[in-house]
């Protein structure tokens, strides 16, 4: 059972801790249609942490509702890959964190519908849908700034070869995966990796942009060991439930 | 002062609420390109779930009706009674006229 919950975390997290990102950035986008986008985007990943988090409450059975789960747990007991608590440096960072993460969903969601976990595989399904959106969204940003001004081109080279590096840490297979996955519960990853992998190459290759070959990659994340951000980004969220235990929405 | 625009073109976006009706004009977004006029789009317009269909169309391509035309374009019509279908019976169960 702590296994199976930690598997849940590791997808319920990602997508938190991402939307968070996305939120901070909520009437700063560069106009109106575009803060928009990237708010929709944020409410559909809470969406499906929060249905997540839900179900991790119910099968825990200690009587603790999904916020709890949500807010209340130590830094190093969230288990997000790396990536996506990395900040929004520029909106081309912003843009290559959601690529490299849209990506990700999208296989992942995909291998996860053949889960025999009832719950996962109807998350995979519903997820599926909204994250074919975000994928075609990030994707067509990245070709569109690789193929822009010579600014928006090197600005996007940047973003994408700096963020790489964290890329491994949705790929590199945990306790929770490895078992998961012999039990038909989870997702194989190294095919999630390829088809990824190959993704990745194609929009960059669109975009005239060069795929990084840089071997210094960081793995952090499923295991609590995090980078120096999601200190500051879980003290902000936990701010209001640690004043106002009894608060609700 | 000026002000320029860097928004992109100007949009206009149609919405098609179920499959076989007349698609309606919803308003208008900025986008750079086609790939993103329709992303817009659907991102200000139809998050909670008010079409099946969407166009966009860059605003310079509509044609429109100058204001100063107005009188001779849609005047003429209102004093022939026989231009409006009010001499028919309407078959019951049918809802889109």
């Amino acid at each position: 059972m702590e296994t199976k919950i930690k598997y849940y975390l590791q997808i319920a997290d990602n997508a938190l801790i991402l939307s968070h990102r996305l939120s901070e950035y909520c009437s700063r986008a560069p106009f109106l249609e575009e803060d928009l986008a990237n708010t929709n985007v944020a409410l559909d990943l809470i969406g499906l942490a929060e249905a997540v988090y839900e179900e991790v409450a119910r099968m825990e059975g200690k009587g603790r509702i999904g916020d709890n789960i949500a807010y209340l747990r130590k830094e190093n007991e969230y288990v997000n890959s790396i990536l996506v608590e990395q900040p929004n440096e520029d909106f081309a960072h912003i843009m290559a964190r959601q690529f490299y993460t849209d990506a990700f969903h999208f296989y992942f969601f995909t291998e996860l519908c053949n889960s025999k976990d009832e719950f996962l595989q109807a998350i995979a399904h519903k997820s599926l849908k909204e994250v074919t959106y975000h994928l075609r969204r990030s994707s067509e940003w990245i070709i569109r700034l690789g193929k822009g001004t010579e600014e928006a081109k090197q600005r996007t080279q940047t973003a994408i070869d700096k963020l790489w590096k964290y890329t491994p840490a949705f790929f590199i297979e945990s306790k929770a995966d490895v078992q998961m996955l012999k039990n038909e519960v989870g997702v194989d990853l190294h095919t999630v990796y390829n088809q990824w992998k190959q993704k990745v190459s194609e929009v960059l290759y669109l975009a005239h942009l060069k795929i990084p070959t840089s071997d210094f990659l960081i793995k952090g994340g499923k295991e609590g060991v995090h980078s120096e951000y999601l200190g500051y980004i879980l003290a902000e969220m936990q701010f209001l439930p640690n004043k106002y235990p009894d608060a609700v929405w | 002062m000026s002000t320029t625009d860097t928004q992109g073109e100007l949009w206009e976006v149609f919405i098609q609420s179920k499959a076989g009706q007349p698609f309606k004009h919803a308003g208008a977004i900025h986008a750079y390109d086609r790939e993103m006029a329709i992303e817009n789009a659907r991102d200000t317009y139809t998050r909670r779930g008010e079409g099946t269909g969407l166009w966009v169309v860059k605003s310079k391509h509509i044609v429109s009706v100058q204001p100063n035309e107005e009188g001779y374009f849609f005047d003429p019509a209102n004093d022939k009674v026989y231009r409006h279908p009010t001499f028919y019976d309407m078959p019951e169960g049918v809802k889109n006229m």
